[in-house]
């Protein structure tokens, strides 16, 4: 592969840093439960008084095996053809619900446990002051007001509608897609809006090999065909193989900038002229956003639509797998067809209209509305320095990292987050040693570009302390053996989980749970 | 910038200092910050987004400013988005940061919480639905009504293309579910509705071997109980047909299990429990039959053991999803609303049936009671469809409804305005306080 020797750097710095943590930290095997990775400075450690139900091996049961009840429906103001017979449901008294979902928090790992830097997924800090934002009971309005009486509301989405499109370089903006999905979906309606439009009905899709997988299947939830694309041995769009997939048929081309890979596309505005060229579209995925705050924009560099994951560049908590929100930008040109409705303001005041040419809807309401206020209030805290200043820092780390860890990095320059390879050991293993090392692993094995990838994002939000702890991490990782490897993990609340199993015999429900 | 804690420029949330930040360019080897960018000159973005930097306690100030141009209004609306109290405890849990700031369970061995936690919540639907499977969500009902929709082409039993949803029908979620059913090639058509419930014999014309699909509510977007699902369902698979029902979890707590009237997929939003009025913010059920369990869109928690032979939870038959199936996936869902589903389960549990059942009967009469009082007024009739209401019900007012709408809000309080002479109203336990001042403006805005 190419590039390997230039981003394979083994500094003297980097040794001396390994050995130092080394020198300092009892790796002795078995690790002791209380282990924690430690730059030496401070040695405080303890175990917290823990009370634990364990009756039954398990640390928390469910609701259902500690309390359950059934009411019959009996005197209901329904006749009884219209109820049902009865409801069993657990029952637990609030103290005693406060306890489980506690003691169920205790078993989660979230960005203030400590280092998540999951490749692709952005998991930065998110700011609690937000939280109030969007708790606000002003905030807090049904959605069939009349738009006169929610002037407040459409104001703030107004505004932020207006900052999306300045910091993706876009001419308009909507923000009611509830996802990333969601937002793909709405683009590539779009784009079958326009060309239905203008030139008539195209019938592929081109996706790169390493793009996210909803791009491929939003794709083919619109309807199209997917004309999966190579890529180059660079890492990036291999030019030749775009102009072989491209043509009359093609209605958009999906790309994320920088790739998964981290890479920035050099020759995107070659790539925008060949899709450009043959009538089609191209679209922006907006997953790695996060690189590229203040230094290049999606509109400057000819893509004509784009979705925001506000949940990974705007710093919107993930929530366990949501809720995000998925606003899309488009051009110009592509504004009549955005989804209705949409804000605009008129002698002071704001309504909601629909324009021309709408794809129609894709969320029942107006989407995710206290995800945006949060995202709002992220953009209006950072500001232009601010966000220039959060992906410097995200590209620094990330770079930082690299430089700390003996995993091979094969492609670079990256950006806000690189692949590195695992090499002779299996990277879904070697995630699952580092969570024995008390941090959170990377994505693993994708993109399938790189041998065992281990694709990592630390994010703006690690200092140098956390990255060198982190990186100490991925390097015990490395250092160990296989068995060690296919053993992990021992110190989480579970152990290695029996995905097999869970396929082939699923219980899904309580109800479902075997009786063993 | 005016930031109140020490690092003076750039983005409040990189720790990094000028210090560090130097050091640490030294060690990747790099002059500057702007060196680590591979961004060729010509798409380069050396502009100002002009968006200037406000401190924390600036930005609460401007977000309150802008939302105090909201009038404050005592909102008696429904059609989809209610209203019912959420307990402090439900807040505080779910705000816990394990919770709030984790991602989805890829990592099942650090994040067996949330997993129980959303195994619980399918368990509450199984329950609440009698079916056997249920996803851990969708973005709202709107969505998960288009994602049943598209479930019924990869079923084999079901053939045909066309849709059919009831007339009174909410327009925004018929228009999602109208740009699911565009990639499928599938049509969405309506059957009749006779006060205020399905016509079936209607549906039983308008049905036929190309029927892919029928939607049914209850209750549906009037808020009335829809009588007849069983014939509904019926009559869907006499066609090969799904049968696929709306509701919510707390009309669900009193009314027929779905699986008693053949329900094979039940969609609905369920974020009526567990988060209060949030501009149409929802959490989308998704239940279904174990049959099409291969078919399901969206994440799946289930139940394994780990290598301790202990019991742990696991997303699992991932093979239908997006990360792994790519264009061959059940649906393009990646992010969804799990975290609204964590407040939806912990609410219905501190409720417990007894709570639940007494909210789910309390709907149906303080809708009962308002009505009867709004049919009291002279220029009023209400309820105009004489059955069982659920939270709302539509009253026909001899003032156009747009004046109703309108002088209501003078008044501060906020009805739907459905047709020219039909208003819609909704009253839970949030609003059942204002009931007396509302009755008496109704009255003085009806002359």
């Amino acid at each position: 592969m190419p590039q390997t020797s230039s981003w394979r750097r083994s500094g003297r710095w980097r040794n001396d840093t390994r050995l130092a943590l080394l020198g300092e930290t009892p790796w002795d095997k078995p690790r002791p439960a209380s282990f924690t990775l430690d730059t030496g400075v401070s040695r405080v450690k303890y175990d917290q008084a823990r009370w634990t139900d364990d009756s039954d091996d398990l640390y928390e049961p469910l609701l259902s095996e500690k309390t359950s009840k059934t009411v019959d429906i009996e005197d209901s103001p329904l006749p009884d053809d219209l109820t049902r017979d009865s409801l069993s449901l657990p029952d637990p008294a609030e103290p005693e619900l406060a306890r489980h979902y506690t003691r169920l928090s205790q078993m989660n790992y979230g960005v203030e446990s400590g280092p998540f830097p999951l490749g692709s997924c952005t998991m930065k800090y998110n700011p609690s002051f937000t939280e109030d934002v969007a708790a606000r009971a002003d905030a807090a309005i049904h959605p069939g007001r009349p738009d006169s009486t929610v002037q407040g509301t459409l104001a703030l989405c107004h505004r932020l509608q207006d900052y999306l499109g300045r910091i993706g370089g876009m001419d308009a903006v909507t923000l009611q897609p509830p996802a990333g999905a969601a937002g793909e979906f709405t683009g590539i309606q779009i784009a079958k809006a326009y060309h239905e439009h203008n030139d008539g009905e195209r019938s592929e899709v081109v996706i790169p090999d390493s793009a996210h997988g909803t791009n491929f299947a939003t794709a083919a939830m619109a309807g199209y065909e997917v004309v999966e694309l190579p890529s180059g041995d660079d890492g990036r769009v291999d030019i030749e193989a775009l102009e072989a997939a491209v043509g009359d048929d093609t209605a958009a081309l999906m790309l994320t900038n920088p790739n998964t890979l981290g890479l920035f596309e050099r020759d995107i505005e070659h790539v925008a002229d060949i899709v450009h060229d043959a009538g089609g579209l191209l679209y922006y995925d907006g997953a790695n956003l996060n690189a590229l705050l203040g230094r290049a924009r999606p509109g400057d560099m000819g893509f004509d639509v784009m979705h925001y994951n506000v949940h990974k560049t705007f710093a919107t908590p993930h929530g366990g797998g949501g809720p995000g929100a998925g606003p899309v930008g488009v051009r110009e040109e592509l504004a009549q067809f955005l989804p209705n409705p949409h804000v605009r303001e008129r002698g002071g005041n704001y309504e909601h209209y629909e324009p021309a040419n709408s794809i129609g809807k894709v969320h029942g309401f107006y989407g995710n509305w206290p995800v945006l206020l949060k995202t709002f209030a992220y953009i209006a805290r950072l500001g232009d320095e601010g966000l220039r200043d959060a992906s410097a820092k995200a590209v620094l780390n990330a770079n930082y990292l690299a430089e700390q860890i003996e995993y091979e990095v094969p492609f670079g320059p990256f950006h806000h987050e690189f692949v590195a390879s695992a090499g002779e050991q299996d990277a879904a293993d070697a995630a699952k040693r580092m969570l024995d090392y008390g941090v959170h692993p990377p994505t693993t094995k994708w993109p399938e570009i790189v041998d065992e990838a281990l694709m990592t994002e630390p994010t703006e939000g690690e200092t140098r302390r956390s990255l060198d702890q982190l990186a100490a991490a991925f390097n015990a990782v490395a250092g160990d053996s296989d068995a060690e490897l296919a053993d992990a993990p021992s110190r989480p609340a579970a152990k290695r989980i029996d995905q097999v199993t869970a396929a082939r015999n699923p219980q899904l429900s309580w109800q479902a749970l075997d009786d063993t | 910038m005016s930031n109140s804690n020490s690092h003076a420029t750039g983005s409040p949330y990189a720790p990094q200092t000028a210090a560090e930040t130097a050091a640490m360019l030294d060690v990747v080897g790099a002059d500057d910050l702007e060196s680590l960018f591979d961004v060729p000159e010509s798409v380069a973005f050396d502009g100002e987004f002009g968006i200037d930097a406000r401190s924390e306690r600036a930005t609460r100030r401007e977000v309150a400013g802008l939302l105090s141009r909201n009038a404050d209004l005592t909102e008696f609306l429904g059609r989809g988005h209610y209203d019912h109290y959420v307990p402090s405890v439900v807040d505080d849990l779910a705000s816990r940061s394990e919770f709030l700031t984790s991602y989805t369970q890829y990592q099942p061995e650090v994040a067996q919480g949330f997993l129980q936690a959303l195994f619980e919540f399918q368990s509450m639907l199984v329950e609440l639905t009698g079916l056997d499977v249920a996803n851990c969500s969708m973005y709202d009902d709107a969505t998960a009504l288009g994602e049943a929709a598209t479930l019924s082409q990869r079923v084999r039993s079901v053939s045909g293309d066309r849709i059919l949803v009831p007339e009174h029908l909410r327009e925004g979620k018929r228009a999602v579910l109208s740009n699911y059913a565009e990639g499928p090639d599938l049509t969405v058509e309506s059957y009749p509705m006779t006060d205020g419930v399905a016509d079936v014999p209607a549906l039983a014309d308008e049905i036929g071997d190309d029927t892919a699909m029928v939607y049914a509510e209850s209750p549906t977007v009037r808020g009335v109980i829809e009588e007849r699902l069983g014939a509904i369902g019926d009559l869907a698979h006499d066609h090969d047909a799904l049968f696929c029902l709306g509701s919510d979890p707390i009309a669900l707590s009193l009314l027929e299990r779905p699986a008693d009237v053949g329900a094979d997929v039940v969609v609905g939003d369920a974020a009526s429990l567990g988060t209060g009025t949030a501009y149409g913010f929802g959490l989308g059920m998704f239940v279904t039959r174990e049959e099409y369990l291969r078919q399901v869109p969206g994440r799946l928690v289930g139940a394994s053991e780990d290598a301790a032979d202990r019991r742990a939870y696991t997303l699992t038959l991932q093979t239908r999803e997006q990360h792994i199936r790519k264009e061959r996936a059940t649906s393009n869902i990646c992010t969804n609303q799990a975290w609204v589903a964590l407040r939806t389960a912990m609410h219905a549990a501190w409720l417990g049936p007894d709570g639940l059942v007494d909210l789910a009967e309390d709907c149906v009469t303080r809708a009962r009671d308002l009505a009867d009082r709004l049919d009291d007024i002279v220029g009023v009739t209400a309820p105009i469809h004489g059955r069982h209401h659920f939270r709302e019900f539509l009253a026909h007012t001899d003032q156009p409804a747009s004046a109703i709408v309108a002088d209501l809000a003078a008044d501060g309080f906020a009805v739907h305005a459905v047709d020219d002479h039909l208003v819609q109203v909704c009253v839970t336990e949030t609003t059942t306080d204002a009931t007396d001042e509302f009755v008496a403006a109704f009255r003085e805005v009806a002359k």
